[in-house]
């Protein structure tokens, strides 16, 4: 085992469809200049408000490539077309190019969307992972929803380099960890290297909390002679909390709160429920708490055990952000099965392939492509690009960011990946790689590969030796 | 496919006795040897009396011997998978079902994993199904830099899974054994020293040489354990040891039992392969060895083999700053042996290891990096590691004489969509069934209409 706590989290699908357009904020780029992205919602200035603008990026063709468009649409000999930081058009080999588009040669190559890690911890507990940088768990309290993730994210985790080379992510949502019930608040992320995290946040993403059933907040806190030691003392916890937060919600002008303040946004739909836990029982225990304060779950996060309630979870529009074949280091996951994904997307129900590891982030495409297989092995046939969509726009809806990413699609943000061949295949890595339009990987070119500034003179500095 | 899915998949439980092993041709199919060569198409592979006979696209079948149509199909020797912990855990995290750290033991050294070994367990019948027919099981360090002493096993459904016990003592002289040793690499230098010179010196006055022990075995073979343990060995008070640990290290410091070292860093790995200059019988290999591609030709003079995971690229340690995914391929191109084997995440297992492989073949082809061909990610993950483990020739691979470990796949075995249909050990088709597959088959269906799930079997 790792040495961290396991986390969990989701969206439901209808939920951040609303969030998203009510936030949705495009970046976009023109020719050599970096334009500020829209701002915040109107109304409250924003805390902590994202700096991100997009990289000067050129018009730019790919030509001849297979395209998975991350919706479930596949397209042979296709072409995507994007300029200004936005797609332009995706279509087959007769849609027309405009004057001074730069062409890619995509022949034998395959593109997607950027890819989108739903679950991460880069830059919360960062590499080294030393203790000083084990920044991703405030297990002080059993509840703390004041804490933001933001606040821990060290821009400089080489993390997020090998994310982008190997893995093709440009978007990424980093957590709090699953030591308490309730972990505080997410960030999205751009995956583009930044001094700052606010150069790295996703403009417009709606914010999400991460919670926890199960082991982990149990073990953490009745390990400490207090409340939760059990999953009745779980739910406590988390019930007399959310009665606190209902109460703060129905004041006229209540006083600052940080954690009320998450909590409430939570109950008013501004914020996303991105819940870590494992075992069917216990994913329907929390879909009936919410129920019972009004709130939603968006995804259930690892949900190794969710091909035994898949249609629950398929009628309460919940997804669940699963790994391919990870099993057994806990008990909670002693029933997990590979064909978790395959039995969840036959029930019709949300599939999101999710990392939760600095490595796994880096094969989020292989690991598709393995549920993929798993699924065909039971009779089960999921198309290449639906498996596609497990990795970008069903992220993307779980994070209440596919009005602007995790598709190509006219309008949305040219977050793109150029893969050398069928990315589902084990033997394709990403070739070029461009967020809001702007490259920012080449496989072809070593001065294309960004270098933290703590591999800076370091022996292999950054794997790019 | 059809053709080969219907096996005797009904035998869940072990077999107590030993099960007689099959001869079988598979004809037409797509073989890779493990020897490190290209896969060779149309070819076919002979078994008999539990032993490989041929293999290759020249072989027939011998007349009246049963023959499986294998087109559309791999067919390789089975995975070896290098330092795991199949049949020592059931869960990770329960620490009554984890045997595999014993931090709290009064030994280090000493601590021999063939009793313990556990076939049953879960991940035994998750690996086999993934196809790693034979593993090196190692114990993790406790309470010591010395883990203790790790076995060979074949991954069989019976309770014969220990063929090699006590085939190396396991040590780990990096982060974690400075740690171990009390706070610094300086102590785990210190302490290893001190050891294997107290093994030496044990082993003198308990007249253990190692002419009248076990010199002369050959590598795999079992090394004795209890004979070596003289009651008549007086010890002067000055030693670190218990008596049982410095018995355990009779056989290393004399060379007849392997030493793994667990190093990662350039620097390290240069200290371990020094090591040999104040000892020289020993016969080392090292594991981890993040690092080992900017010391890869010292690491190919000293003719040490690496047990190294392909993938770790990111500078976890400061004794991994250097980590890069080419570290297996330089390490090899520099001709060093190189055997993938580690598990870095709580998701990595041995069914994982063509995995490992598989991207060491992508990474071919990306400029500036390092990988290896298919048929030395193949060999990487079979004949390879078997090798290491003092087996050449004889597991992993697809040779006159060698141990009839088959793996039949239903595509590339190093294509994450592949997977085993038939898996054989030493000639016997082993079951695929275990409680994952039970699990996927009750809830195909979430129908509880009639009656719920629990009654579905």
């Amino acid at each position: 085992m790792t040495g961290r706590f396991f986390n969990r989290g989701g969206p439901s699908a209808l939920f951040l469809s609303a969030a998203a357009l009510a936030l949705t904020g495009c970046a976009s780029a023109s020719g050599s200049e970096r334009p500020a992205t829209s701002a915040a919602p109107s109304g409250v200035e924003e805390p902590y408000a994202s700096t991100y603008e997009a990289y000067p990026g050129v018009p730019t063709a790919i030509v001849g490539a297979t395209i998975y468009d991350g919706a479930g649409g596949r397209i042979d000999n296709g072409v995507v077309l994007f300029s200004d930081g936005e797609v332009v058009g995706v279509g087959g080999a007769d849609l027309a190019i405009p004057a001074g588009y730069t062409r890619v040669d995509g022949t034998g190559r395959f593109v997607t969307p950027g890819i989108i890690d739903i679950h991460s911890h880069l830059g919360d507990y960062p590499t080294p992972s030393v203790d000083a940088h084990s920044d991703g768990n405030e297990a002080t309290d059993p509840t703390t929803p004041e804490v933001w993730a933001e606040h821990s994210v060290w821009p400089q985790d080489p993390g997020f380099s090998r994310a982008l080379a190997n893995g093709g992510i440009t978007s990424l949502m980093v957590l709090p960890g699953s030591a308490n019930l309730m972990g505080g608040r997410s960030v999205t992320l751009k995956n583009v290297p930044s001094r700052t995290v606010q150069g790295m946040k996703f403009p417009g993403a709606p914010y999400s909390m991460k919670m926890a059933c199960g082991e982990n907040p149990k073990r953490v806190y009745g390990g400490r002679g207090r409340a939760p030691s059990t999953r009745m003392g779980n739910f406590a916890v988390n019930r007399e909390t959310w009665i606190k937060a209902q109460e703060y919600a129905a004041e006229e002008e209540p006083d600052r709160d940080l954690a009320m303040e998450t909590l409430a946004g939570v109950l008013n739909g501004d914020i996303l429920i991105q819940n870590h836990c494992y075992r069917a029982d216990e994913m329907a225990l929390v879909m009936s708490m919410a129920d019972e304060f009004g709130y939603q779950v968006t995804a259930f996060h690892h949900a190794v055990e969710s091909y035994k309630i898949a249609d629950l979870l398929r009628d309460n529009g919940v997804c669940s952000a699963v790994w391919a074949d990870w099993y057994g280091f806990k008990m909670e996951a002693y029933d997990a099965i590979p064909e978790n994904a395959a039995l969840i997307h036959n029930q019709g129900a949300c599939v999101v392939i999710h990392s939760d590891d600095e490595n796994g982030i880096q094969r989020l495409n292989q690991e598709a492509a393995k549920a993929q297989a798993d699924g065909r092995r039971m009779g089960i046939e999921i198309a290449d690009a639906d498996v596609i969509s497990w990795i970008t726009l069903n992220a993307a809806r779980a994070m209440g960011i596919d009005a602007m990413t995790g598709s190509l699609e006219a309008g949305k943000m040219a977050d793109v990946v150029l893969w050398n061949g069928d990315p589902l295949s084990i033997y394709s890595r990403p070739e070029m790689v461009w967020i809001d339009g702007a490259m920012m990987y080449d496989m072809n070119d070593p001065a294309m590969r960004p270098v933290s500034d703590f591999e800076l003179g370091q022996p292999g500095e950054g794997d790019v030796k | 496919m059809k053709r080969l899915l219907s096996i005797a998949a009904s035998a869940m439980a072990i077999a107590a006795s030993p099960v007689a092993a099959q001869d079988i041709a598979i004809t037409g199919a797509t073989v890779a040897t493990g020897d490190g060569s290209d896969p060779i198409t149309n070819a076919t592979v002979v078994v008999q009396g539990g032993r490989v006979v041929a293999a290759g696209s020249g072989v027939t079948a011998p007349a009246g011997m049963p023959v499986v149509d294998g087109s559309g199909m791999w067919v390789t020797p089975g995975i070896f998978a290098s330092i795991t912990n199949l049949g020592l855990v059931d869960v990770d995290a329960v620490a009554d079902s984890n045997d595999v750290n014993a931090s709290d033991s009064p030994f280090g050294a000493a601590l021999d994993v063939s009793p313990v070994i556990n076939p049953n367990a879960q991940d035994f019948g998750y690996s086999r199904a993934g196809g790693v027919t034979r593993a090196s099981v190692t114990p993790g360090a406790g309470a010591s830099i010395f883990a203790g002493q790790g076995a060979i096993v074949d991954l069989g459904a019976d309770y014969d899974a220990v063929r090699h016990p006590r085939a190396f003592q396991y040590v780990e002289m990096g982060e974690r054994g400075a740690w171990l040793a009390g706070g610094s690499l300086t102590s785990a230098h210190a302490l290893l020293r001190n050891a294997l010179q107290e093994a030496g010196s044990f082993g003198d006055a308990a007249e253990l040489s190692s002419s009248r022990q076990t010199r002369g075995n050959r590598p795999g073979e079992t090394i004795g354990l209890d004979s070596r343990f003289s009651p008549g060995a007086d010890r002067s008070g000055d030693v670190l040891l218990t008596r049982f640990d410095a018995a355990a290290l009779v056989p290393v410091v004399n060379g007849e039992q392997k030493i793994y070292i667990e190093v990662e860093r350039a620097s390290d790995i240069l200290s371990a392969l020094s090591l040999k200059d104040e000892f020289p019988a020993l016969d080392m290999v090292l594991v981890g060895a993040a690092e080992g591609w900017m010391v890869a030709d010292r690491i190919a003079a000293a003719g040490v083999p690496v047990i190294a995971a392909a993938l770790r690229d990111l500078p976890v340690s400061f004794e991994q700053l250097a980590a890069t995914q080419s570290n297996v391929g330089r390490m090899v191109d520099a001709g060093v042996t190189v055997a993938i084997g580690g598990y870095d995440s709580s998701g990595d297992h041995p069914r994982n290891l063509p995995q490992q492989a598989g991207n060491m073949v992508a990474l071919n082809r990306v400029p500036g990096a390092t990988g290896l061909t298919w048929g030395e990610a193949f060999a990487a993950i079979t004949s390879i590691p078997a090798a290491v483990a003092g087996l050449e020739g004889r597991v992993g691979i697809l040779a006159t004489g060698a141990h009839g470990d088959l793996v039949v796949w239903d595509g590339d075995p190093l294509e994450t969509s592949s997977a085993p249909v038939r898996v054989y050990i030493d000639g016997v088709e082993q079951p695929l069934t275990n409680h994952q597959t039970r699990l996927r088959d009750r809830y195909r269906s979430l129908d509880e209409s009639q009656l719920p799930r629990a009654y579905e079997r």
